[in-house]
C-alpha cells in the first residue's frame, strides 16, 4: 500500500496532477450545475408572478436573443 | 419559427440526454483510472511518473478540441446567426479554458522529475500558454459591451482569429526543436505506444470528452433559462 502511493519515488509529482485535475472539474462541474437550478428557480418565480395569461407568450419567445 | 423552437427542443432533449451522458462518463472515469493504476505497467524509462499521462494528454486534447469547437460555433453563429451557436461557443470555453490549465499544470508537475524544470519557453509549452489566454480573453471580451449581441460578436471573431494557434500547437513539436516529446497517438503509420499504456488513454480521453458534453448540457440549459428569465423582466418593465 505505501509502495502504491509513493508511486515509485514520482509520488510528489503523480498525486497532485490528479488531484488538481479531479478538483478543477468537479468544481466547474457543481458551479454549472448549481447556476442551472438557481436560474431555473428565478425563471420558475417570474413566470408564476406573470401568472397564465401570458404563458403563450414566453413558450415561443424564448431565447431569440441569442 | 424554427428559431424559436430550436432552443425549447434543445432544452426537452437536453433533459433526456443528460442523465446517460452523467452515467457513461463516472463508468469511464472509474475503467480508465483502475486501468491506469493498475494494469498499466510503469514506463521503461520514466517508471511510474508516466501516469501523469493519462491525466495530462486528454486534457491537452480536450483543450484544442473544446477550442475547435468553440471556433466552429462561433463561425455559425456570425454566418447564419443560430441562436444556439453563440450559447455552444459561449457554454465551452470555461470548460476549455480548465482544460487547457489542467494540461500546463499536470505538464509542469511531469517536467519537473522528467525533464528537470518545472516551465521551459519552448514552442509546445509557449503556443499552450498562449491557447490558456484566449480563451480567458475569449470570456473577458464577452463580458465587456454592455450590449450582450456586440459582445457575443466580438469574442466570435477572437475565436475564429485565434484557432489559427490549434495547427500550431499540433506541429510545433515537429517544427520547433523542443523538451517536449513528439506524438505518439495521432501521427502517421498509426500509435507508437503500447497497448497496455494506449487503452487506458483513450478510455480516459473519452471519459473527458462525455464529461466536455456534460457540463456542456448543463451549462446550455442555464444560459437558455437566463435568456428567458431576460426576457421576463423585460415585459415587466414594459408593463406586460
Amino acid at each position: 500500500m505505501a509502495d502504491f502511493f509513493s508511486m515509485g519515488g514520482y509520488g510528489a509529482y503523480v498525486w497532485p496532477s490528479y488531484g488538481m485535475t479531479a478538483i478543477i472539474m468537479l468544481v466547474l462541474l457543481i458551479m454549472s450545475v448549481r447556476s442551472l437550478k438557481s436560474t431555473e428557480s428565478t425563471f420558475n418565480r417570474l413566470k408564476a408572478e406573470a401568472g397564465p395569461k401570458n404563458k403563450k407568450n414566453e413558450e415561443t419567445s424564448n431565447g431569440d436573443e441569442a | 419559427m424554427h428559431r424559436f423552437a430550436n432552443p425549447t427542443r434543445f432544452l426537452r432533449i437536453a433533459a433526456v440526454v443528460q442523465p446517460w451522458i452523467a452515467g457513461i462518463t463516472v463508468a469511464l472515469f472509474a475503467a480508465g483510472l483502475y486501468m491506469a493504476f493498475f494494469t498499466a505497467p510503469p514506463d521503461y524509462q520514466q517508471g511510474e511518473s508516466v501516469r501523469i499521462m493519462y491525466v495530462h494528454v486528454p486534457a491537452a486534447w480536450m483543450g484544442m478540441f473544446c477550442y475547435a469547437a468553440m471556433a466552429i460555433a462561433s463561425a455559425v453563429a456570425l454566418i447564419w446567426k443560430h441562436p444556439l451557436a453563440d450559447v455552444a461557443a459561449k457554454a465551452t470555453a470555461p470548460v476549455g479554458a480548465a482544460f487547457t490549465f489542467l494540461s500546463l499544470a499536470t505538464g509542469s508537475l511531469w517536467g519537473k522529475p522528467m525533464w528537470g524544470t518545472w516551465w521551459v519557453w519552448d514552442a509546445r509549452l509557449t503556443s499552450m500558454l498562449i491557447l490558456f489566454f484566449l480563451y480567458i480573453g475569449y470570456m473577458a471580451l464577452q463580458g465587456a459591451f454592455d450590449d450582450r449581441a456586440r459582445g457575443a460578436k466580438a469574442s466570435a471573431i477572437l475565436a475564429l482569429v485565434g484557432a489559427v494557434n490549434l495547427p500550431i500547437i499540433k506541429f510545433s513539436v515537429d517544427w520547433w526543436n523542443t523538451l517536449h516529446q513528439p506524438a505518439s497517438v495521432i501521427k502517421m503509420g498509426g500509435p507508437s505506444i503500447h497497448p497496455d499504456m494506449l487503452w487506458p488513454l483513450l478510455i480516459m480521453a473519452v471519459a473527458f470528452k462525455t464529461y466536455y458534453v456534460w457540463v456542456l448540457l448543463v451549462r446550455i440549459r442555464q444560459e437558455i433559462t437566463a435568456n428567458k428569465v431576460r426576457i421576463l423582466r423585460l415585459k415587466q418593465v414594459h408593463g406586460g
